[in-house]
């Protein structure tokens, strides 16, 4: 395997897969870095290869049609590798099978998706408590349900996706939470009219859900989670249009709980290189600037997918595509007509995404949710009353929380509880979240063992400079 | 208003001439570009070591010393001893010239045996030919100095702004400083802005010869206990401690990338590398340690790698603090020497000219 690419896409989802594929199909010559060891990121996530047979859902036929693609391709696919460090210009340091090594290209594509967010509540911490969008890895990869007896919550559509898939796979789900009212639902039924597959789909869900006797309990939220060593009770209120809390909480028993608020696009890579970032509540938060064709300011490096903001799957392929042909043709390969086609693709499958994205977008009462002794930094156990501290005592940016309360520090480098200290700034401050910037972010974009970054060496051949001045 | 002294630049040498100042009765006013103490004040590994100290500042080092022991907790101030390694014929040779030296300037540095240096750091290679150990050497956590220098500047009433980048200063009677959060109106200024000294004075058409290097830092998850002291080598290029919660802070002044113009500095892989190839040489356990982070600061300095403490040449009023090299170690005690200064008391000890000839050797 050659390590020099024209061009190298990292990230092996809907979005990343289709802008090799573009790029490909126009001659190049194309790498595909994933983490994962089969195509389809998180939404199109493969089955274990252990899973001999299982019935097909539509995540899987769409993912099982990426990933023939990508076979049928000239395209180099490296799968099971994390990058780790980028430099411009472009090389890549590649961690695989416990060796690392540098590939280098002409154009980056990243394509590095989306990351789930969860509100941290009283408990949130406790085992048996499960992501919404991690519950779903759990069901596409090994077929299992996260417990006997699940209360699921949550916003936009994810929720009752998560619900149907745990009672196809014989759970028991306790109840459905969900902050959204039946009105918010009202307000998107337009734009989803334009995608009546989509609709379908989730009235079918929400259908299985009342027929089942699920009990749903629209616009409330989690307050609480029981337990010690393991979920036991969940507690939930009502809530105001604000999201603010109206009610006392009531009590429901389950074992298990699949909690999450949307998703929040992964920008570290693209920040780090010196991406200018911008907030954007309609795309789920803090997201790279770039041009509609995944352009960005820095020279030979796009953006694509959910990473440039939450559209969803059928939506970051589009963009893919698009992107892919910008790419290839900046490198002299490809023609404008392709281009226009995809980019009308993407922009009508962004706007029912955008619509799902809006039940996402958080409101002010959410904050209230995590009280004083709510962990916020789970890496360091940090509570939001260690953050009010630092803030009563003066600091007033991300990073100054950082370095006086350690929350972020930890090995997920802020990625977990970067939204919810912004979200504290802001209440204290009175300023909108869109003037608190996440930390600076650090390299490794993930974290490497460090002889692995070290390399094999020979001390004598160190490039040793000059001792300081005496 | 008119403030009697107002600070450009709330990392140490800022916020402590601040906290000096506002003793002897002035009424100051602390500015920052960005947060108190984030800039490498803040990002620095930390270190608190006389052995890499250099020779003629080594009075002052001392000082600095008994400054962080006395913040304490609330700075991360732990006292572990330290030991200097060296690997080879010509790093040991090195060492001894060194800190003979230094111990000589008033440093307790003494030469260790090989079984003293195992009895201290078992986990340590068997490579070591020399080892020098100094018990006033510690850490304190650099991460820490912000929270810490606004608590102090709050609890005695200092004014400060933070996101106050100063784009011009005009001299008539007094100073004007303009700011994006309005002008302020002083009648002295101190320019204690790091590595961006140099565009500061230039605001003034005074011309600073100030450098910055670009300082690299590496944190790693936390491990079982593998260090209980600060780890250097003979050449000054590595800078090791387990801090109390595992984790393990390596530094050693390995150059990053980028300008203090650009805004923060950049890690360079191949800088990185070597760093944390040496600090593995020293102690191989490290190899399974997971990297975390790694970051940039900038260090300032000028020709001769002496501080820059005392009048700005040329203008009436203005005075400059910086570029002292081991300037976290330092800062607290020059800074209060600088305050002194500006309140027209003599220094404890001398300070440093910024109109010397830097080409020659003045100091």
């Amino acid at each position: 395997m050659s390590d020099r690419f024209d061009i190298i896409v990292v990230g092996g989802g809907p979005s990343g897969a289709r802008a090799a594929l573009a790029a490909s199909a126009q001659g190049l010559n194309v790498a595909l870095i994933d983490e994962q060891s089969a195509i389809g990121g998180q939404v199109w996530r493969a089955k274990n290869a252990s899973i001999l047979s299982a019935p097909k859902t539509h995540e899987t036929r769409a993912g099982d049609a990426l990933r023939r693609d990508v076979l049928a391709s000239d395209i180099t696919h490296i799968e099971g590798a994390r990058v780790w460090q980028i430099e411009t210009g472009w090389t890549l340091h590649v961690l695989r099978k416990d060796v690392s090594s540098e590939l280098t290209c002409k154009s980056l594509v990243l394509a590095t998706g989306a990351r789930e967010y969860v509100q941290p509540v009283p408990g949130w911490t406790t085992s048996g408590v499960l992501g919404l969008a991690g519950a779903t890895a759990l069901f596409k990869q090994s077929l299992t349900p996260p417990g006997k007896r699940t209360i699921v919550s949550g916003t936009g559509p994810l929720v009752f996706f998560v619900a149907s898939e745990i009672r196809r796979l014989g759970g028991e789900v306790a109840a459905v939470v969900t902050p959204n009212s039946r009105r918010d639902w009202m307000r998107a039924l337009p734009s989803m009219l334009g995608r009546p597959a989509l609709l379908m789909r989730g009235a079918i869900w929400v259908a299985d859900l009342m027929l089942a006797g699920v009990p749903i309990y629209w616009q409330r939220v989690v307050t609480d989670v029981s337990g010690d060593d393991q979920v036991r009770g969940v507690s939930i209120a009502k809530l105001d249009q604000n999201w603010a809390r109206t009610s006392e909480d009531i009590m429901l028993a389950a074992d298990s709980l699949c909690l999450g608020n949307g998703l929040i696009p992964n920008i570290e890579a693209a920040h780090m290189l010196g991406v200018p970032i911008r907030h954007d509540h309609a795309l789920g938060g803090w997201i790279p600037e770039t041009t509609e064709d995944g352009g960005t300011s820095i020279d030979r490096l796009y953006l694509c997918g959910d990473g440039t903001g939450i559209r969803g799957a059928e939506a970051a392929a589009h963009q893919g595509t698009l992107t892919g042909l910008c790419a290839a043709a900046d490198l002299g390969h490809g023609t404008v007509n392709l281009q226009k086609q995809a980019k009308a693709k993407w922009l009508k499958s962004a706007r029912f995404g955008m619509t799902m994205t809006a039940l996402s977008i958080p409101r002010v009462g959410q904050a209230q949710l995590t009280t004083p002794e709510t962990i916020v930094c789970r890496c360091e156990n940090v509570t939001r009353a260690t953050i009010e501290a630092e803030l009563n005592a003066g600091a007033q940016s991300s990073n100054a929380i950082k370095s006086g309360s350690r929350a972020g520090m930890g090995p997920c480098g802020g990625k977990f509880c970067a939204t919810a200290i912004a979200q504290l700034i802001a209440q204290q401050s009175g300023a909108p979240v869109a003037n608190i910037p996440p930390a600076t972010p650090r390299p490794p974009l993930r974290p490497v063992p460090l002889s692995i970054a070290a390399g094999s060496f020979d001390y004598d051949a160190l490039p040793i400079p000059k001792p300081a001045p005496l | 208003m008119i403030y009697d002294t107002a600070i450009i630049g709330g990392g140490i040498m800022g916020c402590g001439s601040a906290l000096r100042l506002a003793q002897g009765g002035q009424r100051v006013i602390v500015l920052d570009q960005g947060d108190l103490g984030q800039g490498a004040s803040g990002v620095n590994a930390g270190t608190l070591s006389l052995q890499i100290k250099r020779v003629k500042l080594m009075p002052y080092a001392l000082k600095g010393h008994a400054c962080w022991e006395a913040m304490g907790k609330a700075v991360g101030f732990a006292k572990t001893g330290g030991y200097t390694l060296a690997f080879n014929a010509r790093e040991a040779a090195l060492l001894q010239e060194r800190q003979t030296l230094k111990a000589q300037a008033g440093a307790p540095i003494e030469f260790v045996s090989n079984n003293q240096l195992r009895n201290g750091e078992p986990n340590l290679t068997q490579q070591v030919v020399s080892a020098s150990y100094c018990a006033e050497d510690g850490y304190a956590n650099a991460s820490l100095t912000g929270q810490y220098y606004l608590g102090k500047l709050r609890d005695a009433g200092i004014e400060y702004r933070e996101r106050c980048e100063v784009t011009a200063i005009e001299r008539d009677k007094n100073f004007k400083l303009t700011t994006p959060q309005g002008t302020i109106n002083a009648t002295r200024i101190l320019l204690a802005a790091g590595a961006w000294l140099k565009p500061l004075a230039a605001l003034m058409d005074v011309h600073l010869p100030v450098q910055a290097r670009v300082n690299t830092v590496t944190v790693t998850e936390r491990m079982p206990p593998l260090m209980s002291t600060v780890i250097g080598h003979a050449t000054g290029l590595l800078t090791m401690k387990q801090k109390a919660n595992g984790t393990l802070l390596i530094g050693g002044g390995w150059q990053g990338l980028g300008t203090p113009q650009e805004g923060r500095g950049r890690v360079s892989v191949d800088t990185v590398r070597p760093n944390l190839a040496l600090a593995q040489y020293a102690v191989p356990a490290l190899g399974t340690a997971r990297i975390l982070r790694s970051w940039t600061g900038f260090e300032a300095n000028v020709p001769d790698f002496y501080p820059l403490a005392g009048v700005l040449p040329g203008v009436e009023g203005a005075y400059v603090l910086g570029c002292v090299r081991g300037g976290y170690t330092i800062g607290p005690y020059i800074s209060q020497l600088m305050g002194d200064y500006i309140l027209g008391r003599e220094p404890e000890l001398p300070l440093f000219d910024p109109g010397r000839d830097f080409k020659e050797g003045t100091i």
